[in-house]
């Protein structure tokens, strides 16, 4: 067990991209005219370290989902690199792009649309061990993610419609703790939960990083939730990274106008007592 | 606005709300006076948007009601459908979550308003149409004049979720129901949406209805709150009193795994407070107060008898409630 916190800015980054922009080619408006584009992502730079757990805020169409694919290798970015452990994911020949496909993983927003309703929930456990070909005592591997995320392990016979949303993150967080990944990249991964069930999520992503030295990418729109989650935040707005801090330091001294466009839209119980929440 | 100010513009007494198999409404009761705001808390499968819909008359095939909704001087349990259909929009209109999926896709936003106010007003086209232009300014719509020929897909969430405001509030009705209208929407523009509801019920004179999971919200635009587990009201009572002194562990712990900025250490050790375990599906409620296995004051009693709601305006279901501020725990 590892505990990293705080580390020392030198630690190599885990994660990282350099410049990265990404063009999109919309259509023509007429016959003959030129295809205008979108830049959805401008010279960006962003990394993630072992232990550390980062937000990225903005509203939506900042370019949030856009930089989670290219942290994921799902889209090839044009301009700018994206690296893993110091190496180019695109350049680094097949060993490297294998190892960065098991070492980052992914939770989703909506569990109930990102895990398959007709496959037991030990099936779907499995599946990332199968399709990355990853060899090993996989029986004993579920048991100890199952134990990591707080399940018990009759949950592998059950269907997802069995079980609640906030179970059913949490089988989502297993599955993608089932490779032994570095970093885990979580998207809105509370958002379509209860309230009373969000801090339990909460809490247990809080607890991998501590546990585990993962690196953690936590993606949101709602800056509170960010905040108690990760030490360092970068806002995102029209596909730049606007300001970058700490938590606290961006709550209480926003800089960019669209920090404090977020900051200026966290609603609280205390303010809405006060009477000028809507003020 | 109504003249008979002393009726409320709804009262809800012992509401049950179900389908022969599961029950989703438990007996609930609550009364908004004529103007007044509640807010509806609770977490998917609490019963809250059941009870809308039961207040709306717009449950799923197979549900029923039981009790009785007393407004504008009827009681919407006994009531046809087709009188039901003639009072949703004119005396009580709901907003509901996802403006896309309930506005009309292939009507001009401008005509899905102006039918609303010709059906119940019975006013001709032209003034219909000039009324829209009129509700949509109001409803801080850019370009009113050219926006009404737009069809919803033309427009952002936001301004859907105004449109769907502006239809619910065309007929000046008494009671606005809004279940969760910003959910879906942009965090920079919900603020922007609540502020505009909040100011458009308030001009209208209307009662609102607030039904969210999110306690914020309740606590900006509400002065009485219910908060529901399990089918039923478990407390009750004025939004600054509740809020600030909850009397039900339930809404304590609701109260308490609210991620605020205030409660972060930049150490990263800070744990937000979380009420173990899940929501009980309404097929296996457990016995005594359904929030016993989840309760960390649950006794023997609580396993046993169900709480009830007292008579007193601010009161929880719990035979152990939590103390008063400035008042000893009893035992």
């Amino acid at each position: 067990m590892s505990t990293v916190t705080p580390f020392p800015a030198e630690v190599r980054p885990l994660l990282e991209v350099r410049q990265l922009s990404q063009v999109y080619h919309l259509n023509r408006q007429n016959l003959f005219g030129p295809r205008p584009t979108l830049k959805v992502l401008d010279t960006i730079d962003f990394a993630v370290r072992p232990g550390e757990a980062v937000g990225l805020v903005g509203e939506s169409g900042s370019g949030k989902t856009t930089l989670t694919r290219m942290l994921t290798g799902v889209e090839k970015p044009r301009e700018g690199q994206v690296l893993y452990d110091g190496v180019d994911v695109w350049l680094g020949g097949e060993a490297h792009r294998k190892l960065f496909r098991r070492s980052v993983q992914v939770v989703l927003q909506n569990p109930r649309s990102s895990l398959d309703p007709r496959m037991r929930v030990g099936t779907s456990l499995l599946e990332p061990l199968r399709s990355l070909r990853i060899e090993g005592d996989h029986a004993a591997r579920v048991l100890e993610v199952l134990d990591q995320v707080g399940l018990d392990k009759n949950a592998l016979e059950r269907f997802p419609h069995e079980f609640s949303g906030g179970q059913l993150q949490r089988i989502a967080i297993a599955r993608a703790l089932m490779p032994g990944p570095k970093v885990l990249i979580a998207d809105e991964p509370v958002s379509a939960l209860d309230v009373s069930i969000q801090a339990q999520v909460l809490n247990l992503l809080k607890d991998l990083v501590k546990n585990l030295g993962l690196g953690l990418v936590f993606i949101a729109h709602d800056l509170s939730v960010v905040a108690y989650t990760t030490s360092r935040v970068s806002v995102m707005s029209a596909g730049k990274i606007v300001e970058v801090g700490k938590p606290l330091d961006l709550f209480n001294r926003p800089q960019a106008d669209a920090t404090k466009a977020l900051v200026g839209a966290i609603l609280s119980v205390e303010s809405g007592l006060a009477g000028n929440a809507l003020a | 606005m109504q003249t008979n100010s002393a009726r409320p513009a709804i009262e809800v007494r012992d509401l049950v709300v179900g389908n022969g198999d599961v029950t989703a409404v438990r007996g609930v009761s609550f009364t908004i006076p004529q103007g007044g705001r509640m807010g509806l808390v609770g977490e998917s499968g609490s019963g809250k948007s059941m009870t809308a819909l039961a207040l709306m008359g717009l449950l799923p095939m197979g549900w029923s009601t039981r009790g009785s909704i007393l407004h504008d001087g009827v009681d919407l349990v006994t009531q046809s459908d087709r009188a039901l259909s003639s009072r949703r929009g004119r005396t009580l209109s709901m907003v509901f979550q996802d403006p896309l999926s309930s506005l009309n896709p292939v009507r001009r936003v401008g005509d899905q308003i102006s039918s609303v106010i010709r059906r119940h007003t019975g006013a001709d086209k032209r003034t219909a149409e000039a009324q829209t232009v009129e509700l949509m300014k109001q409803m801080n719509l850019p370009r009113a004049e050219q926006l009404v020929r737009a069809y919803p897909h033309e427009i952002s969430g936001g301004q859907r979720q105004r449109i769907m405001i502006a239809m619910a509030l065309a007929c000046y009705p008494q009671l606005i129901i809004a279940d969760e209208p910003t959910t879906a929407l942009d965090v920079t523009v919900q603020k922007q949406v609540l502020r505009l509801l909040n100011g458009a019920v308030r001009d209208r004179g209307s009662a609102l209805l607030m039904i969210t999971h999110d306690l914020p919200i309740i606590a900006a635009m509400c002065d009485t709150v219910a908060v529901m587990y399990a089918g039923r009201i478990v407390e009750i009572g004025p939004v600054q009193e509740v809020f600030r002194n909850p009397r039900h562990h339930y809404t304590r712990g609701l109260l308490d795994s609210q991620p605020t900025m205030d409660n972060i250490a930049l150490d990263g050790s800070s744990r937000l407070v979380s009420i173990p375990g899940m929501v009980p599906p309404l097929h296996a409620l457990p016995t005594g107060c359904a929030f016993n296995p989840r309760c960390p004051a649950a006794t023997d009693k609580c396993r046993e008898q169900m709480p009830e709601l007292g008579a007193e305006a601010l009161r929880a279901a719990c035979w152990h409630p939590l103390a008063k501020v400035g008042e000893v725990a009893a035992q």
